[in-house]
């Protein structure tokens, strides 16, 4: 008897939540969203961004995601269900940036516009269009702001990288070498590690790097959280204020470090103009037929106190109107 | 765990061999599972018009593929009351195998490869978990952590597509009719079935069943558990190896950081399926279903137009459903 209660409740359970998601069935311009995941302020910035355009142009917004980074089937699925479902248009931030083309390639040939959202896809033109920012100019302006806040002295770098081989981490990487004007196999490099983006990886990293080689003086961030995690190592190892920190992002929490002076300068990137735009090109296809192209990029602001000469920049209190996500602690 | 409940091993038989009776038909675990199914296609056919469409319907069937076919293996382990965790990651290893052999030696000898791995890493765990007779819990924990470092350090963290052709095979489709489905579906559907069939048919089946339902009694009758449960283990190593290919036909792109919830994920299935967790009951049929059911949320929720975070709640609450109507129908059978 209960097995089919139960069962019955799992149907009504089916049903609830069809009915909390609201009219399906209406004739709105259908338009789909696909982050890498949906654990990430930065994606769920650009979720909401992309929800208020949508709003705004009277479409509809179904957003999905990876359970995890690197879940190139998951994202598949995605594509796969929001095409039976009949978007219009697909914005995405593919996991793998050659992971997920035959599947944006179905789309395309179904008649569906995809635009990739923040990381581009490889090559590039397996997409309609691109929305991101220039992750190599983002990395040359954090390199130059190092160099010139460590001044004369010798450079003996830390690079903490993100996920070896992702796209956005090699373009990072190799536009802040080439902003602090090293080679990749420069002696200068005194030690480098992978650390995903993660806040608790990127302080144990720091925290071996540190014993290994003392004499650091400048470090390189994937993103806010490694420099948050590397900034707690170096804290603790009583060498604060001796290391010049450089990250990228333009999260909340990220400038509140600029700001407390943990972080020297951040690079702000603006996900919520990558969505806005990719959510306007949907609709203007769906209305007259017009496709989006090439590589658009949404442009990336210095964020310091510290402005160094012929650097432009942007003071915390600027970055604080236009972060992304909540600042915590 | 297990030495509660049926008094002796012949007890323990596979439920697909009993006769149709009333009382019976609601203590089959089948069917809790494919009344819930039947339902979610009911719903999501009335909210979608495109639901029920053939493509739509072979979409969900390629969408299932790959935690479906490693799903099989996971339910012969359960069914033995162990758990696999490291299932998902013995198979990306796999495909890291797969691909990176399949460059230098051709598609026959990457296929072998992988197959030899996967058993290898197969018997690793069943001898372990025999030999030593740690719980499979700890046991596969520790190779699933070994086993994803060890793949992100053969593949140096990268990615490695794979060009189409025998290794891609099961990624082709084809047409019966107007329905056109992959041969990954076809080899799925072969895996349930041949499972289906050794459990249900065959001694060694009648074994695992006796296995899992009660060590104790089975030992005492005869079987013996160590060289069931070893070859348990090894049979799953072939199954992760048939869904790595089976992954590279659906993705062409050995990934090191693919598929990472795959071992959470085929529990779910099996789980959904009706299969008991302490062992001994269930099959392969539930479990089909059970993917079948997470397969058609996804795919119908998405159709309704609803966000990804509100159907992992669904398939929570689906689990959670499923284990509380097990322990439930236990309760009664033993009473």
């Amino acid at each position: 008897m209960l097995a089919v209660g139960s069962v019955l409740m799992a149907g009504s359970l089916v049903l609830g939540v069809t009915g909390c998601s609201g009219g399906s069935g209406s004739d709105k311009v259908k338009v789909g969203l696909i982050t890498k995941t949906d654990s990430n302020p930065y994606f769920v910035k650009l979720r909401e961004a992309a929800q208020a355009q949508a709003d705004k142009d009277g479409a509809q917004l179904i957003a999905l995601a990876g359970a995890f980074d690197g879940d190139n089937e998951g994202q598949v699925t995605a594509i796969e269900n929001m095409v039976g479902q009949g978007v219009k248009g697909i914005l995405i931030t593919p996991n793998s940036s050659t992971g997920v083309l035959d599947a944006i390639k179905k789309a395309r040939d179904a008649g569906v516009v995809v635009i990739a959202l923040d990381t581009a896809t490889d090559p590039e033109d397996a997409v309609d269009a691109t929305y991101a920012t220039d992750n190599k100019a983002a990395g040359v302006s954090q390199g130059k702001w190092v160099r010139a806040a460590i001044g004369t002295a010798a450079p003996a770098v830390v690079m903490l990288d993100g996920t070896p081989g992702g796209t956005v981490d090699t373009f990072r990487h190799d536009g802040f070498l080439e902003g602090f004007g090293i080679p990749n196999n420069s002696p200068d490099i005194v030690g480098q590690e992978s650390t995903n983006g993660d806040q608790t990886k990127a302080q144990t990293a720091m925290e071996n790097i540190l014993q290994r080689a003392p004499r650091i003086n400048a470090l390189y961030t994937i993103n806010e959280p490694a420099a948050a995690g590397a900034f707690q190592a170096i804290q603790s190892a009583g060498r604060a204020g001796q290391i010049t920190i450089g990250s990228i992002d333009g999260s909340c929490t990220g400038v509140a470090d600029v700001k407390a002076g943990k972080i020297g300068a951040t690079v702000m990137q603006f996900p919520a103009k990558m969505a806005e735009l990719g959510v306007q090109a949907v609709v203007k296809f769906a209305k007259d037929g017009t496709k989006p192209s090439g590589f658009n990029d949404t442009g990336s602001e210095l964020i310091t106190d510290k402005p160094m000469p012929g650097l432009p920049s942007k003071d915390t209190a600027w970055g604080e109107k236009n972060c992304w996500g909540t600042a915590g602690s | 765990m297990t030495s509660d409940t049926k008094g002796t091993a012949t007890q323990a038989k596979p439920p697909v061999s009993s006769r149709f009776h009333a009382s019976n038909l609601l203590r089959e675990p089948l069917l809790g599972p494919l009344v819930a199914l039947v339902i979610a296609v009911i719903i999501f056919s009335a909210v979608s018009d495109s639901f029920l469409e053939p493509q739509n319907v072979s979409l969900i069937l390629q969408q299932s593929v790959v935690v479906g076919i490693l799903a099989v293996g996971q339910t012969l382990i359960i069914l033995t009351s162990g758990i696999d965790l490291s299932i998902g990651a013995v198979a990306v290893f796999g495909t890291i195998v797969m691909a990176q052999s399949a460059g230098a030696n051709g598609p026959v000898v990457a296929l072998g490869a992988t197959l030899l791995v996967c058993v290898a890493f197969g018997a690793l765990n069943g001898g372990l978990v025999t030999t030593l007779r740690l719980p499979p819990f700890i046991v596969t924990l520790g190779t699933f952590t070994a086993i994803q470092a060890a793949t992100r350090l053969l593949a140096g963290s990268e990615t490695y597509r794979v060009s189409p052709g025998p290794l891609t095979f099961l990624g082709t489709s084809f047409k019966i009719g107007t329905f056109s489905t992959t041969f990954g579906v076809v080899a799925m559907l072969l895996v349930y079935l041949i499972m289906w069939y050794a459990l249900s048919q065959t001694a060694w089946g009648k074994h695992i069943y006796a296995v899992g339902g009660n060590p104790q009694a089975s030992n005492l009758s005869g079987i013996k558990s160590g060289r069931v449960l070893l070859s348990v283990y090894v049979t799953t190593g072939v199954i992760a190896a048939i869904a790595a290919w089976a992954a590279l036909g659906r993705i062409p792109n050995a990934d090191p950081n693919a598929y990472q919830n795959a071992n959470l994920e085929t529990i779910t299935a099996v789980v959904i399926g009706g299969t008991s967790l302490f062992g001994g009951r269930g099959g392969v049929g539930g479990t089909l279903v059970g993917t079948l059911i997470v397969g058609v949320l996804r795919n119908g929720l998405t159709q309704a137009g609803v966000d990804n975070l509100y159907q992992n709640i669904a398939t929570g609450i689906l689990v959670i459903v499923a284990v509380a109507v097990d322990q439930f129908t236990r309760r009664r059978s033993s009473r």
